[in-house]
């Protein structure tokens, strides 16, 4: 049995689709390039393989992805992972806050900044440059996105350069588009103990 | 790619020479896949059940639902005949498609609500898992590229 999972969490649930993935079997031959499967790799996640459905847009929305996430220069990794679960949290995307929920604690090698997160949101208990960058990111999520010049101006007075704060919008932004393909096509289950 | 080319930064307003504009250039490779992403989910070579057009015109209706008329404005002129879906009053009923139409909205602005009745509700009217995966794709990068481009406009409200 399997439950759907309702809270937030930095254990990483199960990815249940509510369409049904590509059969690997049936995968066209563009399928097969945009999934890079060879006969050593044949092992591709059922989102990935629910993605394939749109092989198109799959195929340049991999490496836009990684470039925003983890692309050197500009803004630590961390914090861009604190924009990506913000976008996370405002869209209630439970699987994608605990994907980036436990990147950002294992980057920062601490579990303080998304403790407090988890347990109190919006009001969580933050230093003055994670309270910029987390504000900045959940007013921009909002839809419409409600960022405005007061939230632009505390990312600045907690010293972000602009080059920074560039990486901030896009990755926030990038999980505008990933909350809105994980929680609209899926449910985050986890396995049920057996009784 | 020259700056023209660029969706995000023709909308925002970007100039040549800015501050705004030194800063995207450190990131052109971020910029240009951008575009690729507007040319392959709004203009794919397979296109489902959506064609150009409705892509468009939809495209055109999520911008508006942000309130981003430039936006609108450059989706429109791909709309044509079903330019009338970017109206967010129209239901897209008289067009056979008020449940694509409902999602599309739900998924732009609402996206916390949708549950699995939703995506049901798509299955029950005979749209098949591709194409509801093709129309995610579309609403989900146009809210990534509509705040990208509210992004880049307020770096440059600040800086004027």
């Amino acid at each position: 049995m399997s439950r759907v999972v309702h809270k937030f969490t930095r254990t990483v649930p199960h990815w249940q689709p509510r369409v049904t993935p590509v059969k690997l079997a049936e995968a066209t031959q563009a399928q097969l390039d945009a999934l890079q499967v060879t006969p050593s790799n044949t092992k591709v996640s059922d989102y990935v393989l629910t993605l394939a459905h749109d092989v198109e847009s799959l195929k340049v929305r991999s490496p836009l992805f990684n470039a925003i996430m983890y692309d050197s220069g500009g803004m630590s990794r961390a914090e861009r992972e604190l924009g990506a679960l913000a976008a996370s949290m405002v869209n209630r995307c439970i699987y994608c806050a605990a994907v980036h929920a436990d990147r950002h604690a294992k980057l920062e090698k601490d579990t303080a900044v998304t403790d407090t997160l988890f347990a109190k949101g919006e009001d969580a208990d933050l230093n003055d440059r994670n309270r910029a960058i987390f504000d900045f990111a959940r007013k921009a999520a909002e839809a419409p996105p409600a960022a405005g010049e007061a939230e632009m101006q505390a990312l600045r007075a907690a010293g972000l350069s602009e080059e920074e704060i560039l990486d901030l919008i896009l990755s926030s932004a990038l999980f505008g588009w990933a909350n809105r393909l994980m929680h609209v096509l899926g449910d985050p289950v986890r396995q049920e103990a057996k009784a | 790619m020259t700056h023209n080319d660029s969706t995000v930064l023709t909308i925002a307003g970007v100039t040549n020479g800015s501050a705004v504009a030194d800063a995207t250039a450190t990131r052109a490779n971020i910029i240009e896949m951008t575009q690729s992403a507007e040319n392959a989910v709004l203009r794919p070579e397979d296109c489902g059940a959506f064609d150009h057009a409705t892509r468009a015109a939809l495209a055109a209706r999520v911008a508006r639902l942000s309130a981003d008329e430039a936006l609108a404005q450059h989706y429109l002129a791909g709309a044509g005949d079903h330019a009338v879906l970017a109206d967010p009053s129209e239901t897209g009923a008289g067009q056979g498609l008020g449940t694509v139409v409902a999602f599309v909205d739900k998924v732009a602005n609402q996206t916390r609500d949708i549950a699995p009745e939703d995506i049901a509700g798509l299955q029950a009217e005979g749209i098949a898992d591709a194409d509801i995966v093709r129309l995610c794709e579309l609403v989900a990068f146009l809210a990534y590229q509509i705040r990208v481009i509210a992004g880049l406009r307020l770096m440059q409200g600040e800086l004027t």
